[in-house]
């Protein structure tokens, strides 16, 4: 009884922080795990972007210029979308915003298993080390993000490199399974009294969704590349056809996870986006229930698509037939998220602050990889496109463009709440627009490359495609500029920004991260909050 | 809200369904390696053939041409070609063909075939009765052999609407070196100096 009165006294230490080691090696508060997240996804987007400066650099001109050769080329786009993938845009949208805010908007005053958020995330941290060591060892893991066998087998990738990033893949796997499951405890078991499913804000959705699809996906590509470190180091058949195997079994257990992997990456964005809109047209979402069904409807079609992925690894007709109309179906529930977030705009009051811009880039951007999207939906156009620069750009589109949209829109909506300081508006304005003008110059010119015939994965081109590859490029290091000059918008705000009210944004902001303070007190909702 | 014993009891049953699930996933995912041969065995999918049934006893009239392909991996020191290039058979009745194998090592080499046929869409008509395909094949150094395979074409080929036009099949035919045999001979494939920097240098 003493104990837990002494306990009880305790918790009204409000503002209580522990030491710095205590707080951010051991850290157990949902809060400060998102920001490690983000602060690890900062890090780990500028390695990312400086081997996409290197590949832009190198692909400026015909010619050889900076690669050795084709070898340590492959090793450095595997490492990029690699990065790309796990160690930016996830932590980013998941491990960060996901930490920071589904705790909060659904009145929780933590996750529901803090510790195991702490290992989620120093999982990560080696896995991401582990991945770029691999390319300082030996001829470095070039098997593309995909690592296809046979290229990805003993034959070709010999040495260390392969192994280490395929190690890297299983531990950063772990880290979001382990995350997942705390979502969806989270989320299922600590919402606020009244806080019901059907009125959880959409982000809080987007990451109930997205959780399951880790769930379900994730444990597929960690059989699967089991599968390839036994065949590599152990003697097992699983893909080689000497030994009874099937390298095609491969491409569909990885494409059943990679699938689900590219919307486990927009939707969150999804999410944000959805918050924006509604927040800077100081109107409630349009088709609430829509948006959060047709994010289930995506998650669960986005399992059923796979192959479509595959269609000129031999597949007959008829499954191309399925895999085609049924990629095209997804189309629907996007639709409707896109005229849903289009008619929150319609008639709101609208502002166009920094988050808002994203969010209307997101739009707009996200629209036109889609359309590509459902271009490379038919099997017979696919063909011909297979493995072109205009497959690069449709999922630039989506994911650079996209999700990396998302993610900066998500950072100026919430930078206020997280820091407690507002970002200079007209700092974030130009962000936007060097930005929007940079990935636009990049990828744009690759649909038309793409069309010419281009393929990726090569350091090198024929003369004829120097043209829009030198657009390309110079679009790129606008983009990588706007990158650092990101930089430069966050050390304004935390130097010189002004202090964030409560909320910033006012009523078009409803939702409960923006009844706490600014930043929000190291223990939010010792006392749940009722939602009506 | 329910008490913090409660809640912990709540959080670990929703925890311990999701890690079922997780785990639940990673069998299913080696659950696929059977199950996707079952799979192109049961249905003739990818050009599988049908094996271990018998002709009917009535040939149609319907007649298709087979067509013999092979391939040898540069690995398996083989000569390993059809004997015939094409057979014309009747549907439903039984025919033979022979690849000719030739061991060009002065060492004993085994090597196991892939198999299917093409167009893919007639993998569940086109039966093998017998085929040197089945098992892996020893070769003494120098030997020649003759490899027989004995199939029949469903007479059904000409009724389905997706393969009644189809008038040639070929069959196909990968040899790979065994995997013990390369190990045994110390032909494990590996890289050369073929990738990587190494091979930028003169």
């Amino acid at each position: 009884m003493d104990t837990a009165a002494h306990a009880h006294h305790h918790d009204h230490h409000h503002d209580h922080k522990p030491g710095f080691v205590q707080r951010w090696l051991f850290s157990t508060n949902h809060k400060d795990i998102g920001t490690l997240y983000i602060i690890f996804s900062l890090v780990a987007a500028f390695v990312g972007i400086g081997i996409s400066f290197l590949m832009r650099l190198e692909l400026q001109s015909p010619g050889m210029q900076i690669f050795a050769d084709g070898q340590m080329w492959n090793a450095y786009i595997s490492a990029h979308g690699l990065i790309m993938v796990f160690f930016v845009i996830m932590p980013a949208l998941i491990g960060g915003f996901g930490n920071w805010f589904v705790p909060i908007m659904i009145g929780a005053p933590d996750m529901a298993f803090p510790r195991m958020n702490n290992i989620s995330f120093w999982l990560i941290v080696p896995a991401f080390l582990l991945l770029a060591a691999s390319l300082f060892v030996g001829g470095g893991a070039g098997a593309g993000w995909t690592i296809y066998p046979p290229l990805s087998d003993d034959t070709y990738q010999t040495g260390p490199a392969m192994d280490l990033a395929l190690f890297a893949l299983h531990l950063a796997g772990a880290s979001s399974i382990l995350g997942a499951a705390n979502f969806i405890t989270t989320i299922f078991n600590m919402r606020a009294p009244g806080m019901t499913l059907h009125k959880m804000p959409l982000f809080v959705w987007s990451m109930l969704v997205t959780a399951f699809l880790l769930l379900l996906a994730v444990p597929v590509l960690a059989g699967a590349i089991t599968m390839l470190i036994t065949d590599r180091n152990f003697g097992t058949a699983f893909f080689d056809p000497a030994g009874g195997g099937d390298p095609v079994l491969f491409q569909h257990l990885f494409w059943f996870f990679g699938h689900p992997e590219v919307y486990i990456m927009i939707l969150p964005a999804f999410g944000i986006v959805s918050h924006v809109v509604s927040t800077f047209s100081k109107k409630p979402v349009f088709g609430y229930l829509g948006m959060a069904y047709a994010m289930v409807a995506i998650g669960f079609v986005g399992f059923i698509v796979w192959a479509h992925h595959m269609f000129t690894s031999g597949i007959d007709v008829d499954t191309r037939a399925y895999f085609m109309a049924a990629t095209m179906v997804i189309a629907v529930p996007t639709g409707i998220k896109i005229f849903s977030w289009i008619a929150t705009m319609w008639g709101g009051s609208v502002k166009l602050d920094t988050p808002m811009l994203f969010a209307i880039g997101f739009i707009f951007l996200f629209t036109v990889g889609g359309v590509t999207g459902v271009v490379l939906a038919n099997a017979g156009i696919t063909q011909i496109l297979h493995n072109t620069y205009y497959v690069v750009a449709h999922f630039h589109y989506v994911l650079s463009l996209g999700a990396v949209f998302g993610i900066y829109c998500g950072i100026y909506y919430w930078l206020g709440k997280m820091s407690g300081r507002q970002y200079p508006e007209k700092l974030g304005q130009i962000h936007f627009w060097l930005t929007f003008v940079g990935v636009n110059l990049t990828f744009f010119p690759m649909h038309f490359l793409g069309n010419q015939g281009m393929p990726r994965r090569y350091p090198d081109y024929p003369d004829a495609f120097w043209g829009w590859n030198l657009v390309a490029s110079i679009g790129s290091y606008i983009a990588i500029a706007s990158f650092l000059f990101f930089f430069y918008v966050l050390w304004v705000t935390f130097t010189k920004g002004a202090r964030a009210a409560a909320n910033p944004w006012g009523e078009g902001a409803t939702t409960l991260e923006w009844q706490v303070s600014s930043p929000p007190p190291f223990h939010t909702f010792d006392e749940l909050p009722r939602v009506r | 809200m329910p008490d913090r014993a409660q809640m912990a009891a709540r959080n670990r049953r929703v925890a311990g369904a999701a890690f079922g699930v997780v785990f639940g996933m990673v069998g299913l995912s080696f659950a696929a390696v059977p199950l996707y041969d079952l799979f192109c065995r049961v249905t003739g999918f990818g050009g599988t053939p049908m094996i271990g049934q018998a002709a009917p006893a009535q040939p149609g009239e319907f007649v298709v041409t087979v067509r013999f392909n092979a391939n040898t991996q540069p690995n398996l020191p083989w000569r390993f070609e059809p004997a015939q290039p094409a057979v014309q058979l009747r549907v439903g009745e039984e025919a033979v063909g022979f690849y000719l194998a030739r061991n060009l090592s002065d060492a004993p080499a085994t090597g196991i075939s892939t198999y299917n046929v093409t167009p893919e869409v007639v993998g569940k008509y086109f039966h093998k009765t017998a085929c040197f395909c089945f098992e892996e094949q020893t070769l003494a150094p120098g030997q020649q052999v003759d490899m027989p395979l004995a199939f029949w074409v469903d007479p059904r080929i000409a009724e389905d609407p997706n393969t009644r036009g189809i008038r040639t099949i070929t069959v196909n035919y990968t040899f790979f070196r065994s995997l013990k045999d390369a190990e045994r001979a110390g032909a494990v494939a590996s890289t050369g100096p073929h990738v990587g920097r190494a091979a930028a240098q003169p």
